[in-house]
């Protein structure tokens, strides 16, 4: 069942994704072109999905567990650190320069356009890099 | 309005999970979890994630004009950038998702200074990027 509602939600997050325009990578570097021709129109969608999602969560978190699992399972770190910091730096830098982020570009991959394969398949490679090096823990 | 749909409807899925699963949605953690060995909980991570890719072919079928691709990016463009996504996303604990959309609706600290972090390094991105091209 569990698997059942990943599915649906993840069939769901691709609309989204898609109606919004985040699929299409000028679109995503228009918004985030601040010094050019801005287009700010994706702030709309940060802002129902926020607008959503804030509300419903509050009401979720009154009950003792979800309703297919033992418990909730929400991040627990509070610290702001080098890792946090650096990391949404290096995102940020890669996000920009192809106009692409993970969901997107795992959905736009059905549009087979190769420029997706090679963002997301770069991207499992550097997901990979990361977690065979940071067993190792130096940040 | 089609942009504030898509909002509200990442924000159903993303509601759908919290209550169903108890998960946050974030795309990045849920992709990386698949690749780490030790992730005991892979089952609903992969269908999540066939879930993304059948939407894609879905959306392809019924408006295939949502894939434009208008940019002067080259194949080395996509793989450097791809590869700074999957590793800045790690280090970082998120991405658009799990910190942009399910982070700030929790108003997590460290999600709403990630968002607004990774948001101004892509405005830098982009401005480096035109300059280099003589687009600025």
């Amino acid at each position: 069942m569990k698997g059942l509602v990943a599915l649906v939600s993840g069939f769901l997050f691709a609309m989204g994704l898609g109606i919004i325009g985040m699929t299409q990578p000028h679109i995503v570097r228009g918004f985030l072109d601040v010094f050019g021709a801005w287009d700010w129109r994706l702030i709309g969608v940060m802002g129902g999905a926020i607008a959503v999602h804030s509300i419903t969560y509050r009401f979720i978190l009154k009950r003792p567990s979800p309703i297919l699992d033992a418990k909730f399972q929400l991040p627990t770190k509070k610290d702001i650190d080098t890792r946090l910091i650096l990391g949404a730096i290096i995102f940020g830098l890669g996000w920009g320069w192809a106009g692409i982020c993970p969901g997107p570009g795992i959905v736009a991959m059905a549009s087979g356009d190769i420029a997706f394969l090679y963002f997301v398949g770069s991207m499992l490679i550097g997901m990979k890099v990361f977690q065979l090096l940071d067993t190792k823990r130096s940040l | 309005m089609d942009q504030v749909l898509g909002g509200v409807i990442i924000g159903i899925s993303a509601t759908m999970m919290l209550l169903f699963t108890g998960r946050v949605t974030g795309i990045s953690g849920i992709v990386g979890g698949i690749l780490n060995p030790t992730t005991a909980d892979k089952n609903w991570r992969v269908l999540f994630l066939l879930g993304l890719i059948l939407g894609g072919v879905f959306l392809k079928i019924i408006r295939p004009e949502l894939f434009t691709v208008i940019s002067s990016a080259a194949p080395y463009d996509y793989v450097v950038a791809g590869f700074l996504v999957g590793v800045g996303t790690l280090l970082g604990n998120g991405c658009t998702s799990g910190h942009g959309v399910c982070g700030i609706s929790r108003f997590s600290p460290r999600s709403i200074v990630a968002t607004v972090t990774f948001i101004t390094a892509g405005v830098i991105s982009v401005v480096i990027f035109r300059l280099l091209r003589g687009e600025l």
